[in-house]
């Protein structure tokens, strides 16, 4: 038996295992996640740049994602976005994996497009920029969930899409030069603070 | 059972367990000239492969979530030294209704001591005499004095840094110079001073100067990953490598012990093991048994070794196997500081652990509660790393460029502060074997009953009053209930909720801390204790424990420097009997 055959089953079995833990997902094999770097690694190597195949969502739910996350984290003078930054890819990769994240993106993908079609009769993509926009600030936001308890699982939905988000964006190299951090890296001595007023 | 054929070999000592106690007495035995064994449960560990130091986020398809996204959620990080795990497939624990507990364990050569928080700090002499000081718990059958020279053992070959401060009750020990205070600790000390809370430079097991070979830190904060350079201490680096080097060690990976035999003599004369890679039952002979596998799982080896003469458990004719379980108090609060937002992008990592902390600063005032407890913290410009903004998205919602800036204006901008409290033991917080359950390798499983004490409760209370009066005196802001879900505990040196917290009042769930112990305690009495003050078994005399299962009490000091310094104790000792022929 190879040595990938085994780690496949691992996978398996420790997604299964999560599924019965309920929503805090505790074990890591880690055959299993060093078999699931290599495969999404090689796909890569083998995959010109940009031409990433969605492992989850279908293709039209993929370019709604990759809208929304370029619209949750736009490039801006300072930096690229969450879309250069490779957010939906890791977003895919996690959905993929995990039951109870393709509920809530699927799902909420979903509702989204059958809200956009009772209000403007089109799905999210079709819409204007306008009427995206007037979607979003419906979603972003918990207080309008208050004042119109049916927003209430988009607001929930764009809330989860938009932490993932930040984890895409804020791990990746371009996310973590736009925060401006400095580090993990090898000194003989550490400085400790810089003289700041007040601190 | 099968028949096995008997080993050939008999060694001096077999060691069960590879972390900071089994790695300690591993050291000193071999280096004392017998022929050690080790079992250890899990495989031995490769630093190059295992440990994933310097690595990026974006250079992991999962960026540190985990496969699923699991990591967002919990402390077992994708990057976290390998084998640590609050569940182990296959290896189920059990909780007894109304109970409420977790148990952290490491199945890897090293055990927890590849990923551990490094925080090296001494029992002090109060700690040794619970009961005489309050009338509370009971006393050890040593006194602080007793251990101080194998203290100074430990730190003077593992190295610590830190301070000579005549704290009372938190005992200075043999120190390298620590590291300069980072932004973060600079304005919290200057808090604490107002206060009257002492905050001084931590102590931990991280080499600020070369020794014996290892090169001094480098500064990148990473030690929970494991470190590439050995400059911090882990068993599998640190204490393993010499014992190797003598010749006379043998390590055993992958051999989950089952049960320890009784010899016609009443000594204990072999080990079963269970070799995982081919799920055979094997067998190995030793002299004198050194069980170090970690507090619970040593009581759960001794309650699963039942015989003729011993029908509630290997050296369990007292009954308190399993019993005496402490963990320690836990109780996160995070604050938001604005002057944060002013400090220009700097190098903030320093070494993988606060670079201060507070050790108890009313000890024998007239309290609330009994006993005491110390403060971490940390925060500040670390590594970003995922979960890190999802408190800020929770404050400011929306979406956008104002959205992404906003993150970057509160990037580094929280310190979380983390108590550890002692805990008293309680006849409700306890481990039986469970007589319904076994893991996948036939091994009957733990079951963990658990309750607070009021004089916890009381403690965790006045740790959230006291994180409250200190972010609020250095000029922050306590994070809104939406922010603090995402952060408050130091994990990497970055803040994180424990889930389990949010859950009940401010008080963590038990085992949560990792610092369980208490299991297979030690005293004079034999009716109340398992152990003599060697750690050596009332009822078999070539039976010793290593572990943290010994100790009497759970002082708010961490258990780790405390497991060397009794194991180091506790295998002079047994060099010394065996020197005399007497095992």
């Amino acid at each position: 038996m190879s040595v990938n055959s085994i780690s496949r089953r691992n996978i398996l079995k420790s997604l299964s295992m999560g599924a019965v833990a309920g929503s805090v997902l505790r074990v890591i094999p880690l055959e299993a996640a060093e078999f699931a770097h290599s495969l999404v690694a090689a796909e890569k190597a083998d995959a010109k740049a940009g031409a990433y195949t969605p492992k989850f969502f279908p293709p039209q739910q993929y370019k709604t994602l990759q809208l929304l996350c370029g619209t949750i984290f736009p490039a801006d003078a300072d930096s690229g976005g969450a879309v250069e930054a490779g957010a939906p890819e890791f977003i895919d990769l996690l959905t993929r994996e995990n039951p109870e994240y393709q509920l809530k993106l699927g799902g909420g993908l979903m509702w989204l497009d059958a809200t956009c079609v009772d209000r403007y009769g089109k799905v999210y993509l079709d819409c204007s920029s306008r009427q995206q926009k007037e979607m979003l600030d419906r979603i972003a936001y918990r207080k309008n969930a208050v004042s119109e308890a049916s927003l209430s699982q988009g607001v929930e939905f764009f809330s989860f899409l938009r932490d993932l988000t930040a984890d895409g964006f804020f791990t990746s190299k371009i996310g973590i030069e736009y925060l401006g951090y400095i580090g993990n890296t090898f000194l003989t001595d550490f400085p400790g603070c810089p003289p700041v007023p007040g601190v | 059972m099968a028949q096995l054929n008997p080993p050939a070999k008999i060694y001096d000592v077999c060691i069960i367990g590879s972390g900071a106690g089994g790695g300690t007495a591993a050291k000193v035995l071999t280096e004392g000239g017998l022929n050690v064994v080790m079992l250890e449960a899990g495989p031995a560990l490769n630093p190059d492969k295992d440990f994933k130091e310097h690595v990026w986020p974006y250079e992991l398809p999962h960026r540190g979530a985990g496969i699923g996204g699991r990591a967002r959620h919990d402390f077992t990080g994708e990057f976290l030294a390998p084998n640590g795990f609050w569940e182990i497939d296959g290896e189920p624990y059990t909780v007894a209704p109304g109970s409420s507990f977790r148990w952290f364990r490491s199945r890897i050569e090293g055990g927890r001591t590849n990923h551990w928080g490094r925080i090296a700090l001494r029992f002090g002499p109060a700690d040794f005499k619970a009961r005489s000081t309050d009338g509370m718990g009971d006393d050890w059958p040593i006194t602080y004095e007793e251990l101080a020279p194998y203290y100074d053992k430990v730190e003077s070959f593992v190295g610590v840094f830190g301070t000579k401060e005549n704290v009372p009750n938190a005992p200075d020990g043999v120190f390298q110079p620590p590291p300069k205070p980072r932004c973060t600790e600079t304005i919290v000390k200057k808090a604490c001073d107002k206060l009257n809370i002492t905050c001084i430079p931590s102590r931990l097991a991280i080499l600020t100067q070369p020794l014996n070979g290892r090169p001094a830190c480098h500064y990148c904060a990473q030690c929970g990953r494991g470190c590439m350079t050995a400059s911090n201490f882990s068993s599998s680096q640190v204490m393993i490598p010499p014992a190797q080097a003598t010749g006379r060690f043998t390590l055993i990976p992958n051999a989950m012990a089952r049960e320890i035999v009784i010899g016609k003599d009443g000594k204990a004369e072999a080990v079963y093991y269970i070799d995982k890679t081919t799920q055979s039952e094997n067998r190995v002979r030793a002299r004198a048994f050194v069980v170090a596998a970690s507090a619970c799982e040593s009581a759960r080896l001794l309650l699963n070794s039942r015989s003729s003469g011993f029908s509630s458990g290997l050296a369990n004719s007292s009954g308190v196997v399993g019993r005496y379980l402490t963990d320690s108090v836990g109780s996160n609060l995070a604050g938001y500081f604005p002057q944060l937002e002013k400090v220009p992008a700097h190098n903030h990592d320093g070494v993988g652990g606060m670079h201060l902390y507070m050790p108890w600063w009313k000890f024998g005032e007239k309290n609330d509660f009994l006993r005491g407890y110390h403060i971490e913290f940390g925060g500040g410009r670390g590594m970003p790393g995922v979960g890190e903004f999802g408190g800020v998205c929770a404050e400011y919602e929306g979406y956008g460029v104002s959205l992404k800036q906003k993150c970057r204006s509160s990037y580094g901008t929280v310190i979380g502060f983390s108590g550890r409290g002692e805990m008293i033991p309680n006849e409700n917080s306890y481990c039986d074997i469970d007589p319904n359950v076994v893991d996948k390798w036939g091994i009957p499983v733990l079951r963990f009953h658990w309750e607070w004490g009021e004089n916890e409760l009381k403690m965790a209370q006045h740790m959230q009053d006291t994180f409250r009066s200190i972010i609020e005196t250095a000029g922050g802001t306590v994070l809104s209930r939406h922010r603090d879900s995402n952060e408050g505990q130091i994990n990497e040196g970055k803040m994180r909720v424990d889930p389990a917290q949010a859950k009940r009042s401010s008080i963590s769930e038990g085992g949560a801390i990792i610092h369980e112990l208490g299991t297979v305690r030690m005293g004079d009495n034999p009716k109340i204790s398992a152990l003599n003050r060697n750690c050596q078994a009332h009822d078999v005399k070539n039976l010793f424990v290593a572990d943290a299962a010994p100790f009497v009490t759970n002082p708010d000091k961490n258990p780790t420097l405390t497991i060397m310094a009794l194991s180091w104790k506790t295998s002079e000792y047994l060099l010394d009997q065996a020197k005399k022929g007497e095992i």
